[in-house]
């Protein structure tokens, strides 16, 4: 299990060291490679001796990048199926504590969402719920994915935590990727920002990667919530996780997310700034860490960003996403997780990405692969 | 072409190739691009992942543009298969779906570097052989495995030069060599050729032709880059049939040692 390399890690220590690092030890990380980056020698990356490089870290980082994906961009598109929520997350629209219109989508109304998504052109879908079991339950969950699995690829799931045989079953139904987001590595952050309910639970959570990629998920996805913490300490901590994911599941790809804090209904102030040059450093030195690892940015980033970070090295990005179950198919006004900034539609990305010199590509993985 | 090249045929399954040039589709810029850069090759043989293709949909873009070419042969492969069972479902999903019955068998259960699994390989190869399908397996420099898929009925071999993507060149040298050297049926060199002059070598040695994607496909220019790799090859091809001299570690004296031998 992670837990057990991330216990082994004082972050307080992680912190003085990756604020100590000089630029020549940042210099001799950069020129170490792939298969000797160890936990001690990842550490220069994120200091803020790098920082004075991120044109050299950029251009490392968009040479892997088109190396192993080529110009090509997957496309991908967000479904929620419910805002019901039992936890009280401080930064999230979904907090139960938030009064917003809760609705929790039947399966006819998951299909209806499902074919507006397929009629866009999108083939991969995430499929979304609150931390709420009681509002969509693992066998609804696995019925819905059912319902919908002969229109898409690839069904990647972002839920509350689960067991890994309840992993499993949304396997057999169709899913193949699972996100789940630590939100904060730390610990402190974390107890704050997630007071009540079952997503108090630290380890739980920290846990449920490992239980994805035992349950046999091709794709897990990991990231923390940028602004929560101190994203140089959150960008060790998702390398280190990424890093073990990637060596222990061999077989499934691993992706690191970058959601930065947007405004959601409620009054939480970030405590912790990330700025885009920070996004970027983030990006830039998960590329050299992990050549491999699917890089995903979201619509919660301004569209002119969007547009001229993704070269750098972005593997994957969502458009024309809606963050409330309905969103695309029908007219319910309810609730939504967080602000959407890039909010042009799916077409005008691919077009913006084709005039950039990049495919955008619909379809990258069989539904049939799997039995 | 010259009339060199015309006797020079590569022949796989039957089907004669005047090209020893195979090419991948990913990673292109769009479609035209590779459309170009499959012309600057003058390529016969090019090779399209399933993931890619949206097989629900017979006009799938991707597909009716390989189809422009009629002298080529399409080559699907079953890139993202992580066992025996998934390549072959793939495989026979395609040849329903009007693919053809040739596959490029790829098994290749870790996503990071792509490297083929050989028992799975070697699994799925005797099941599709069994099936009609033509099949030409990705695999490691292993020529042991290769003399097995041999056995096993494949119309080719397809070890990789290095990694997939990692524009390596040729870092299985001393393995080809013997692959080559014991195979007797075509080896094609795939995976990790980065320049011209990587294809050159493996032509060089007798590899009967290469297959490339990211070396032209992230190019600058891909189109000027797939000639650049025609030419290579080409160069590379020429040399092999017209006798490599081996290199010497010294220099050889001009008067003969032995030239007081009597002949008789």
């Amino acid at each position: 299990m992670f837990r057990e390399i991330f216990d082994s890690h004082d972050l307080n220590r992680i912190r003085d060291r990756i604020y100590s690092s000089s630029e020549s030890d940042f210099e001799k990380a950069l020129a170490s490679n792939d298969s000797r980056f160890t936990p001690d020698g990842i550490i220069p990356f994120f200091s803020p001796a790098a920082d004075k490089h991120l044109e050299e870290l950029a251009h490392r980082s968009s040479g892997i990048t088109r190396a192993r994906f080529g110009n090509t961009i997957q496309l991908y598109s967000p479904l929620y199926i419910s805002n019901e929520c039992n936890s009280s997350c401080i930064y999230c629209g979904f907090n139960a504590r938030n009064r917003i219109k809760r609705v929790t989508l039947t399966p006819e109304e998951v299909t209806m969402e499902a074919d507006a998504l397929y009629g866009m052109g999108f083939r991969h879908i995430l499929l979304l719920t609150g931390e709420s079991r009681r509002a969509v339950p693992v066998t609804s969950m696995a019925e819905m994915i059912r319902r919908i699995h002969g229109k898409f690829s690839s069904i990647s799931v972002e839920v509350y935590p689960m067991e890994t045989q309840e992993y499993m079953e949304l396997i057999r139904a169709g899913a193949d990727g699972l996100t789940i987001y630590q939100e904060t590595y730390d610990r402190e952050a974390y107890a704050i920002v997630h007071p009540r309910g079952e997503k108090s639970d630290f380890y739980w959570r920290l846990d449920a990667p490992d239980r994805g990629g035992a349950a046999g998920f091709r794709r897990i996805g990991i990231g923390s919530l940028l602004g929560l913490s101190d994203w140089r300490i959150e960008g060790f901590c998702t390398a280190l996780h990424a890093m073990y994911l990637s060596k222990k599941f061999w077989k499934s790809q691993v992706l690191i997310s970058f959601p930065r804090l947007r405004c959601a209904p409620g009054d939480f102030k970030q405590p912790f700034n990330v700025t885009e040059r920070d996004l970027a450093h983030l990006i830039c030195v998960m590329r050299i860490l992990l050549n491999n690892a699917g890089l995903v940015l979201s619509t919660r980033e301004p569209a002119v960003l969007r547009d001229n970070l993704f070269p750098i090295g972005i593997t994957t990005m969502s458009a024309g996403s809606k963050t409330s179950p309905g969103g695309y198919s029908l007219d319910n006004d309810a609730g939504g997780q967080f602000e959407i900034e890039d909010v042009r539609s799916p077409y005008v990305i691919s077009e913006m990405l084709k005039q950039k010199g990049y495919d955008p590509v619909w379809k990258d993985w069989d539904r049939n692969f799997q039995a | 072409m010259t009339n060199k090249s015309k006797n020079d045929l590569l022949i796989i399954a039957g089907r004669e190739f005047t090209s020893r040039l195979f090419l991948g589709t990913g990673k292109f810029s769009s479609i035209d691009v590779m459309d170009e850069a499959i012309r600057a090759s003058e390529t016969e043989m090019v090779t399209v992942a399933l993931r890619r293709v949206d097989l629900d949909n017979p006009a799938d873009s991707l597909l009716s543009a390989i189809a422009g070419f009629k002298n080529i042969q399409l080559l699907p492969n079953t890139s993202g298969a992580r066992d025996a069972d998934e390549a072959v479902r793939l495989a026979r999903l395609a040849r329903e779906m009007g693919c053809g019955n040739w596959v490029k068998l790829e098994v290749t259960p870790d996503p990071r570097y792509l490297l083929p699994d050989p028992i799975e390989t070697l699994k799925a190869a005797e099941i599709l052989v069994k099936e009609g399908f033509i099949v030409l397996p990705y695999i490691n420099a292993d020529p042991i495995l290769a003399k097995r898929l041999e056995e096993a009925g494949t119309a080719a071999v397809m070890p990789l030069g290095s990694p997939i993507g990692s524009n390596k060149g040729l870092k299985t040298l001393d393995s080809i060599r013997i692959i080559i050297e014991m195979c007797s049926i075509p080896v094609v060199v795939d995976a990790g050729l980065g320049s011209p002059s990587h294809a050159s070598l493996a032509m060089e040695l007798g590899a009967d032709a290469v297959l490339v994607n990211t070396a032209i496909a992230s190019a600058g220019d891909p189109p000027l880059m797939a000639a650049a790799f025609k030419k290579g090859v080409e160069a590379g091809r020429e040399a092999y049939r017209s006798g490599l001299p081996a290199a010497g570690s010294g220099a050889h004296a001009s008067s003969p040692l032995t030239g007081f031998l009597r002949k008789d």
